[in-house]
């Protein structure tokens, strides 16, 4: 354990004297920390490589994921990775594309409920009263309702498609955000430097975003993870029950669908192992990372 | 006298909490935090705040600066009535009343360097501008005797004492005329308190600044006090100029203190002998009569009638004190 | 106590409402119900008299007051497609449901409990190291992937374990016959929660370990195991309540989809048929039946948080 290292308390005729030594950034600090944890770095290694593989799909590989190329059902093979499927798709450009869309999803649900939970967590702490009080009424509502039980109702609502699911995967999500940034409001809006910011007369804008709000990014950003690690596992179950992304666009979760199929289960497992494989991974290395942040990201941790 | 107007005058101050419970949270009590408090401050002086955790000295403090609102009584600042004073009038006085916070380490903004710390706040009422910011934030740093290195760092690489030589130079950032210290030193090593107090005594000197300095114990009070109150359960029981008070302590409660203070002088020390009975009342709807009653070694049946009121000592003097068993008794 | 929970109970009805109202407003836009019966044999009059019927030819207002109404009576409706009423349709699928739901929970508590306290006794070993990496890998897995291999294997290769519903046709499903059933399921649905359960309960215990009054106890000479499984697991007590009551809208999420791939004749499945047919009475009805089952849930999680922990008291809630 590194001892928290404090420049030298030294003093000359009552004034303090600063040892040169270079001091750490807080970045410097978060990366120190964050390096301690192994499975982290091999998962951000992990997903940077999923992901670039993802998004280059289209210049790389030479199939169209949509578009038959092949005979039917054919096992792996050289000319196709990972076969193909019933209709004779390229299953690796699928599950590239799939990918591409169950990334997607995560990051941009992710985004909408961070952003929503933000704005209406720090209206809530900030100003307290009937706000405060109807907006947490409504995340009550919304947090005491069986999650993919709304979500699956939504869908049915809608026209499913991949906005669709974005959508309703960032307002289900923003109850938990909102709660948090709320929480660490109420308890920065009595720390002494608020106070202090109040004392100095400075005005509700500057104590709103210059001093609560930039103190309550880290424990946001590592909920945001564990959030698209969560909406990537949503929109596969979803598109899985036939309620998310809709052939012919490939998800992770709809490539899964067939193999509720028996032959396909018994027979053909190139065509269902593989993309559940890979959703197993984005989301354990999202999840890793997320800890590590976390850890990393803590005030309190050395 | 009459023409006399002291910078920070308190008159009555009260402030009571209400306790809620039961449905729909009625309120069931009241939480006496200060009662009927009165005081001055001169301008360049020192005021002492002692008494016990709990006994409401920092809910004065809070209140003078105007981070709470009182529940009655008066806090005139130059003349200027704070509890009834406008917008545009509180705004004007707002930055002459600073506070430095006991626990220095939350009293700065840990994602902010320390330039930023102290140049916003003189940016913002534009005590000062953009290119001559750094010189003034120099020049608060060599203030408090922080290197000018230190602004370019962030809160979490200073000790304690550093951060708290850092606070008090955000609190002088805005040139008050009245800092409130609460617990400024209680933190900080034993060490380091002495360096702070001078620090303290100092900017005193060098910029004319009133302090009303709150603490627990008469130790590191006396050291930077002109006047000093005792407190005890949200009643100032006893205050008298610093030295006149550990010459001539009259309330059991402020001899008890005196005994705990250290003195530097063996010949002046001399212990009262006095111990303190371990009972007190609770400050929720205290009863009428003396509230140090049950743990006064010399309570009598009379001090049931007693009310918390000061009075001096002896006619024209400015020791005053609620025992009324030192007035019957001449001690 | 009685007025803590009569005063929770109020807050609870605006929240009830205010769920309905949502639910019925985004149900009033997804069409027409009756579309989903139009066809060859079924005449416009027909359906006219359908839509007065069931009150479909009413402002949606009024529908959703003349529903609320019928609530109040303990009437949730009839549904759409099998025309037998809401309640009785919820009463007869909850049975399944409950049994997969409890066994889960108690499955996942004892696996949880056992890997969290191993993980905090032994923190920052590398048997702590692949418990946690193992929980994150439980939480990560999805269910109906899961699923899928569970019965690749046990069904499809081994024989071993019936893949679908909850007892086999012509049998009659005697106790060891629905066992066979409950399995997988209840194995897909406890992964799950024991991923993230472990690592509350390793922190739970991890924080009551470094408590003063255990160092106490150690230096008393009261031995390792007695501590830990004497005061240290009835304090980690608190967090098994509150992640039990984190867990009952989690459980019935994963009902659905655990219930849809193995065919188990539960709530979950029968509310999956219900949104694809459009059966609004049914799914407004299920919606409601699981909140009410929520915020009950939140209340006696909040009532044991008090028997439990006398140092909380319901005055503190008050105020926060």
């Amino acid at each position: 354990m590194n001892r928290k290292h404090y420049l030298n308390e030294r003093t000359k005729k009552g004034r303090v004297v600063l040892s040169p030594q270079e001091s750490e950034t807080y970045l410097q600090t978060i990366w120190r920390r964050f390096k301690r944890h192994k499975l982290a770095i091999i998962s951000s290694i992990l997903l940077a490589v999923l992901v670039l593989a993802a998004l280059l799909a289209p210049l790389v590989y030479p199939y169209d994921p949509v578009i038959t190329v092949g005979e039917f059902s054919q096992p792996p093979s050289w000319q196709h990775w990972l076969g193909t499927d019933q209709i004779g798709r390229d299953q690796l450009s699928r599950l590239l594309h799939g990918m591409r869309i169950s990334l997607l999803v995560g990051i941009m649900a992710a985004g909408v409920s961070t952003v929503v939970g933000v704005v209406l967590g720090l209206i809530s702490g900030f100003f307290g009263g009937v706000v405060d009080m109807v907006i947490m009424r409504i995340t009550d509502a919304i947090m005491s309702f069986p999650y993919v039980l709304l979500v699956l109702v939504a869908a049915s609502i809608f026209e499913p498609g991949l906005w669709t699911i974005i959508f309703i995967l960032g307002l289900v999500d923003w109850p938990g955000v909102a709660r948090l940034v709320r929480g660490n409001v109420l308890s920065l809006r009595e720390s002494n430097f608020v106070k202090s910011s109040q004392l100095s007369g400075m005005p509700k804008r500057y104590l709103l975003f210059s001093d609560i709000l930039p103190n309550t990014i880290a424990p946001v950003l590592v909920y945001a993870t564990s959030v698209v690690a969560l909406s990537i596992l949503d929109e596969a179950a979803l598109s899985f029950l036939g309620m998310g992304i809709q052939l012919p666009t490939a998800s992770l979760g709809n490539m899964l669908n067939g193999a509720e199929n028996l032959s396909i289960l018994t027979g053909k497992p190139w065509l269902w192992v593989p993309p559940g494989l890979v959703i197993i991974l984005l989301v354990v290395a999202i999840n890793f990372i997320g800890d590590a942040l976390r850890d990393a990201l803590d005030p309190t941790s050395t | 006298m009459s023409q006399h107007n002291p910078l920070l005058q308190v008159e009555h101050l009260s402030v009571h909490y209400p306790i809620k419970g039961g449905f729909f949270s009625k309120v069931t009590g009241h939480l006496h935090a200060v009662d009927d408090v009165s005081f001055s401050i001169e301008a360049g002086t020192t005021l002492g705040l002692v008494g016990e955790s709990g006994c409401g000295k920092s809910t004065i403090g809070r209140q003078i600066v105007r981070l709470e609102k009182p529940t009655s009584g008066s806090i005139r600042y130059q003349g200027l009535e704070l509890t009834s004073a406008s917008k545009e009038e509180l705004t004007r006085v707002r930055t002459d009343l600073q506070m430095v916070f006991q626990d220095s380490y939350s009293s700065l903004n840990p994602q902010k360097h320390i330039f930023q710390i102290l140049a916003d706040p003189m940016l913002y009422h534009g005590i000062t501008t953009r290119p001559q910011a750094e010189a003034e934030v120099d020049r608060l740093l060599d203030m408090v005797g922080m290197p000018k290195s230190a602004k370019n760092r962030y809160p979490h690489e200073f000790s304690g004492g550093q951060r708290q030589r850092i606070a008090i130079a955000k609190a002088l950032c805005l040139r008050p005329k009245l800092i409130v210290c609460d617990e400024p030193v209680s933190a900080l090593d034993v060490s380091i308190q002495a360096q702070i107090l001078n620090l303290f005594r100092t900017l005193q000197q060098e910029l004319g600044l009133a302090y009303l300095f709150i603490g627990h114990g008469l130790g590191a009070v006396n050291y930077v006090s002109h006047r000093i109150a005792v407190m005890y359960l949200g009643q100032i029981i006893e205050i008298a100029d610093a030295k006149e008070l550990f010459r001539n302590p009259v309330h059991p409660y402020t001899r008890a203190l005196c005994d705990a203070a250290p003195i530097p002088d063996p010949a002046a020390r001399g212990t009262t002998g006095i111990t303190l009975r371990n009972e007190a009342i609770s400050p929720v709807d205290p009863p009428a009569g003396c509230r140090f009653l049950p743990r006064c070694p010399f309570a009598t049946d009379a001090c049931r009638h007693y009310t918390g009121a000061l009075f001096p000592l002896h006619a024209g003097s400015n020791h005053l004190t609620t025992c009324r068993r030192a007035e019957k008794e001449g001690i | 106590m009685a007025k803590y929970i009569t005063k929770r109970i109020l807050i609870a009805i605006p929240v009830l409402l205010l769920i309905t109202v949502i639910d019925f407003a985004l149900m009033s836009l997804s069409g027409n119900p009756l579309e989903m019966m139009g066809g060859a044999r079924v005449t416009e009059a027909a359906l006219a008299q359908r839509a007065i019927n069931w009150g479909l030819d009413k402002p949606i207002w009024v529908q959703y007051f003349i529903w609320l109404f019928g609530l109040v009576q303990g009437d949730l409706g009839v549904s759409y497609t099998t025309f037998q009423p809401v309640s009785s349709m919820i009463a007869a699928h909850l049975g399944p449901t409950l049994l997969l739901m409890g066994a889960a929970l108690v499955l996942s508590l004892v696996f949880s409990l056992l890997g969290g306290v191993f993980s905090a006794t032994h923190a920052y070993s590398k048997g702590d190291y692949t418990v946690v990496s193992l929980s994150f890998l439980g939480s990560s897995v999805p269910s109906f992937f899961l699923a899928l291999l569970l019965i690749y294997l046990f069904t499809v290769r081994l024989g071993w374990l019936p893949s679908s519903g909850m007892s086999t046709l012509g049998v009659g499903g005697g106790v060891w016959d629905i066992l066979k059933h409950m399995i997988m399921p209840t194995l897909v649905l406890a992964v799950g929660l024991t991923g993230t359960n472990i690592r509350y309960f390793r922190s739970a215990v991890l924080g009551i370990l470094q408590q003063d009054y255990l160092r106490t106890a150690r230096a008393k000479g009261i031995g390792r195991t007695r501590v830990i499984y004497k005061h240290a697991l009835r304090n980690a007590m608190l967090t098994v309540i509150t992640v039990i009551g984190m867990q009952i809208p989690m459980l019935f999420g994963g009902a659905v989809v655990v219930e849809q791939v193995f065919s188990w004749p539960g709530l979950g499945l029968m509310t999956m048929n219900a949104i694809t047919g459009r059966d609004y009475p049914v799914i407004m009805g299920v919606c409601l039946f699981t909140a009410v089952v929520v915020l009950l849930g939140n209340l006696i999680t909040d009532i044991l948080y008090v028997v439990v922990d006398p140092t909380i008291s319901f005055q503190k809630e008050e105020r926060t």
